[in-house]
């Protein structure tokens, strides 16, 4: 058997124990289950592998897929290949933070509540707000608890998402607001940025949240300057999904009036992992705190007066609160959250800055190469922080086929998700992306129809 | 000798630097062509400016102050904090896996889709469910899809004066938080003396406006419902559905499967029951599996396969939609997939045996100097009742911090609820007995110290880095981050 390693008793302490309890056998300790609903045969499950099977047969799984180490990558989305620092895999592997478990215990659990409170702060700094919770699972829950919070706050049951939300994210908030009978309204696009004009209509005192996303899912920042007024106008809560990496550059949510600021973390130094383990952002303005679901670390002293962090606003959570709580979140992100505040820790102001100017740069290079080739077009104005969409002259499939065997990975094909733009894709170019790469690129689709 | 640890924000100088990146070789443009002014940022970051060995030694001090299952022993009850195997870590950061993109086309990730496969199979055979999603990223997670799926079920039947869901009074906190978050109304229903669900006030509360039953099974209190069936045709009978909370799994692999005990719908704690570990709070897994009538609801997209080829099945018309981003944290399965086929058919068995051996085994040697109620064999844990030691003038809590004074976790504290000054003890399959005996001459201990002198016991912990830290004040003067003075 593969993991008897992991499983110290021997023949000898289990009889000892046994007899110490006052059973005679082991069944006796399962004869409080009824026996119609024992399980009569053995689990039927493949072979047990040793360590050395195992990691032979998980090898030969990730063999099959084809990474993003050894290809070029122009995916985005939400998921981006950025330079992930070799000193956050090294302290996210000390075992002594990612073996422990929420810290309940402040005076032994110093480490990452200390590390969390450092996170919030980091979180608070980028956004611009003042205060930030432990994490949330991922971008799109981020989003969906932002805009529920808006309905806590206000009492009222509508919310307003913009098409330029990215379809991932909007897809689980509907969810979320079809479950708990809440009502939700698409505010239409106006050359791939939300419509101001129809927003301004749409907005009125029966709305909770207004939900935008900037950069948005076509990677174009959006004009916020005048909407936090008109959302306010009708007291309701402005909602803002932002990628933190863009926000050493951007106008921070909280200058442009943002109540609630969530977003997809992975750009903080997180693989892409298929997609998850992710990292759901979520800060406030400090009066929206108790409506603020999940974990927050706050400072305090101990017996002695020294200074010290622990898990607090807690009558806000599931395991106090029950019915009443703000969410039911309880496992989170902590362990990505760390990773993220490890990352902006070595990055500080200067590394922060540095790559969200080159994608930006980059990504502008990019951009200007493509469109100047034939049957390739820029489908929005605008200005576009490290993504921008394409419309290009056939199948995004085939073409994204023929790149694959030069090993590029191209764009994603977001036509499904807004079928009125056809042939259209999403190209990423993030600071991992060399001159060398784009040029590449560009010349394999020079002449491609 | 006590101190406080500099944060990061009090250390470093401007200046410094902790990474490097290769120089921009695109020809660069003005900023203000690229982006307006009034789209720039305006005030400064605010972060500290560190190098790398500033930083790795922060982050290496306060992994210090911190204590994992690598440390010691950690009863937390309901959390099976068991032994996290490191070749799962391996194999999880292996670039055919953590460098996947989930939007790169099907035929380039076959090897994810055939594992995501692979452990749904794995998990169908466990738990005896019909499918499963993996999209869910916690138990908690895993609770509100299940809800939305037993949700879009009834709907989906026209059934929409369902509005109820009863929850146990021993129930985590998850659960009635989870019936909130779906639109639901809970009811909650109360324990008989024996520490099972009440059957007789089950018959009472269930009528037809109940979309569901919730619950853990064994129970909190470490208790196998002994009337399951009774339970299952109960809610049955009157339309409901029952979920099943899979935290505490561990107790019983192997040897029943919630698919043969009547529910409808179940989730599992993946990071628990199958060993990933839980990283200070996060991230956890919490697939979802459905019995048939069930697998129309379940999210986008559920993973197929086609010949030799795996893919995503994005057609179901009757699907909630998605309760992740993507496909759930493909990472932490992979984790979870590992220890899943080490451990095979037996090995899970004898996790579960172990598991309840050392429970019992446990509970025996406390219940001499402690009171521990609902006297009859336990599953994977157990509730001690310190109500004699809090009397005289240290009780849960305070017993909990002279255990970090002894060099273990405490068990959860205060929790289930219908127990006065519960300390939930969860010794899970990987501790050994010497561990378990240590454990229990520290409790020993701490009982007599508590007759001699309470006041020893009720003003620790006196080993910790910092002293008892003071929770009213942080809650009544909430400073949630650093600023500037």
């Amino acid at each position: 058997m593969g993991g008897k390693h992991y499983l110290p008793l021997t023949d000898e302490d289990r009889r000892e124990m046994l007899s110490a309890i006052g059973v005679d056998t082991i069944e006796d300790l399962f004869s409080d289950i009824p026996r119609e609903v024992r399980l009569q045969r053995e689990l039927d499950l493949p072979p047990s592998l040793s360590e050395t099977e195992a990691v032979k047969h998980l090898s030969s799984l990730a063999a099959k897929n084809k990474n993003l180490n050894d290809n070029i990558s122009f995916m985005g989305a939400g998921v981006y290949d950025h330079f992930i620092p070799s000193v956050i895999k090294h302290i996210t592997g000390r075992s002594e933070f990612y073996t422990s478990y929420t810290p309940y215990q402040a005076e032994i659990s110093q480490g990452i509540l200390q590390a969390i409170f450092e996170y919030q702060t980091l979180i608070c700094q980028l956004t611009g707000m003042d205060v930030a919770n432990a994490s949330m699972y991922d971008g799109g829950t981020a989003v969906a608890e932002g805009a529920i919070m808006g309905c806590g706050a206000t009492r009222r049951s509508r919310a307003l998402v913009s098409r330029s939300v990215s379809p991932f994210y909007r897809a689980v908030l509907s969810n979320y607001f079809n479950s708990r009978g809440l009502e939700l309204e698409e505010i239409p696009l106006k050359d791939g940025h939300t419509d101001f004009a129809s927003l301004e209509k749409m907005v009125d005192e029966s709305v909770a949240s207004v939900i935008l996303q900037t950069p948005n899912f076509f990677g174009l920042v959006e004009e916020m300057d005048g909407v936090a007024d008109v959302v306010h106008k009708h007291k309701a809560v402005l909602v803002v999904s932002a990628d933190p990496l863009s926000l050493p550059l951007l106008q921070s949510p909280g200058d442009y009036g943002a109540d609630i600021v969530v977003g997809e973390g992975q750009s903080l130094g997180v693989p892409p992992s298929f997609g998850g383990p992710l990292l759901g952002i979520m800060a406030a303005r400090s009066r929206f705190v108790r409506q603020l679901p999940g974990r927050i670390a706050g400072e305090t002293v101990d017996s002695e007066g020294n200074r010290g962090y622990v898990l607090t606003l807690q009558t806000r959570e599931q395991h106090i609160r029950r019915e009443k709580a703000s969410s039911n979140i309880c496992s989170n992100e902590a362990l990505v959250a760390l990773a993220a505040a490890v990352y902006m820790a070595s990055m500080g102001p200067q590394g922060m800055r540095e790559v969200s100017e080159q994608c930006l740069q980059k990504a502008a290079y990019a951009r200007e190469k493509l469109t100047a080739l034939d049957g390739f077009e820029s489908v929005f104005p605008g200005y576009n922080f490290k993504e921008f969409a394409v419309k290009v002259p056939g199948s995004p499939e085939d073409l994204n086929s023929k790149l694959l065997k030069k090993n590029i990975y191209g764009g994603v094909d977001i036509t499904p998700f807004y079928p009125e733009l056809e042939n259209t894709m999403l190209f990423a170019v993030t600071e991992k992306r060399t001159r060398e790469e784009i040029d590449t690129l560009v010349r394999e689709l020079e002449g491609w129809k | 000798m006590r101190k406080a640890k500099a944060l990061l924000f009090e250390m470093g100088r401007s200046g410094r630097r902790g990474y490097s990146l290769p120089d921009n070789d695109v020809p660069e443009k003005s900023l203000d062509q690229l982006l307006p002014q009034k789209m720039q940022r305006n005030e400064p970051l605010g972060m500290p400016e560190l190098s790398e060995v500033e930083v790795i030694r922060h982050y290496t001090e306060l992994s210090t102050r911190n204590f994992g299952v690598d440390t010691g022993f950690y009863p937390l009850g309901s959390c099976t904090m068991k032994y996290n195997p490191k070749v799962n870590e391996e194999v999880a950061a292996l670039p055919g896996f953590a460098q996947l993109h989930p939007c790169q086309p099907e035929e380039t990730a076959q090897g994810a889709l055939e594992l995501y496969y692979n452990m749904e199979q794995c998990l169908k055979e466990l738990t005896g469910m019909e499918r499963f999603t993996m999209q869910p990223s916690a138990g908690a997670h895993g609770e509100l899809t299940g809800l939305m799926v037993i949700q879009a079920y009834h709907r989906h039947r026209g059934d929409h004066h369902r509005n109820k869901v009863l929850v146990p009074v021993t129930a985590h906190g998850t659960n009635p938080a989870t019936v909130t978050m779906a639109g639901y109304e809970v009811v909650q229903v109360p324990a008989d003396e024996r520490g099972n669900v009440d059957l007789e006030a089950l018959k009472e509360a269930v009528d037809e406006t109940t979309s569901a039953l919730m619950l853990t099974n064994p129970s909190t209190l470490g208790l196998f419902e002994e009337e399951i069936l009774d339970m299952a045709r109960v809610v049955h009978e009157a339309g409901g559905l029952l979920y099943y909370d899979g935290a505490n799994m561990n107790a019983i692999m192997g040897y029943t499967r919630p698919g043969d005990m009547g529910f409808d719908v179940v989730h599992l704690n993946i990071h628990k029951t199958l060993s990933t570990p839980h990283g200070g709070g996060g991230p956890g897994s919490g697939p979802v599996g459905v019995k048939e009538r069930l697998t129309p609801y379940l999210p986008v997209p559920l993973v197929e396969k086609k010949g030799d080829q795996f893919y995503f099945n994005y057609d179901l018309p009757e699907s909630i939609g998605k309760v992740q981003s993507f496909y759930g944290n493909f990472g932490v399965v992979v984790k979870a997939y590992n220890y899943l086929r080490m451990m095979g058919a037996e090995g899970l068995k004898q996790v579960s045996t172990d598991a309840v051996i050392n429970s019992n085994y446990l509970a025996s040697l406390l219940q001499k100097h402690y009171y521990i109620p609902y006297d009859r064999i336990r599953k994977h844990e157990f509730v001690v009742s310190p109500k004699t030691q809090a009397k005289k003038g240290a009780g849960a809590g305070d017993i909990a911090k002279a255990l970090l004074d002894r060099g273990f976790h405490p068990p959860t504290v205060y929790f289930p609820l219908i127990v006065d000054e519960a300390l939930m003890t969860e010794p899970n399959e990987t501790e050994s007995k010497e561990t378990l005996d240590a454990y229990a001459r520290a409790m020993e201990e701490i009982a007599r110290i508590i007759d001699e002198n309470a006041e020893e016991i009720a003003s620790g912990p006196h080993n910790t880095v910092v002293g008892r830290l003071d929770e009213v004040r942080a809650a009544r003067n909430p400073i949630l981050r650093w600023q500037k003075e």
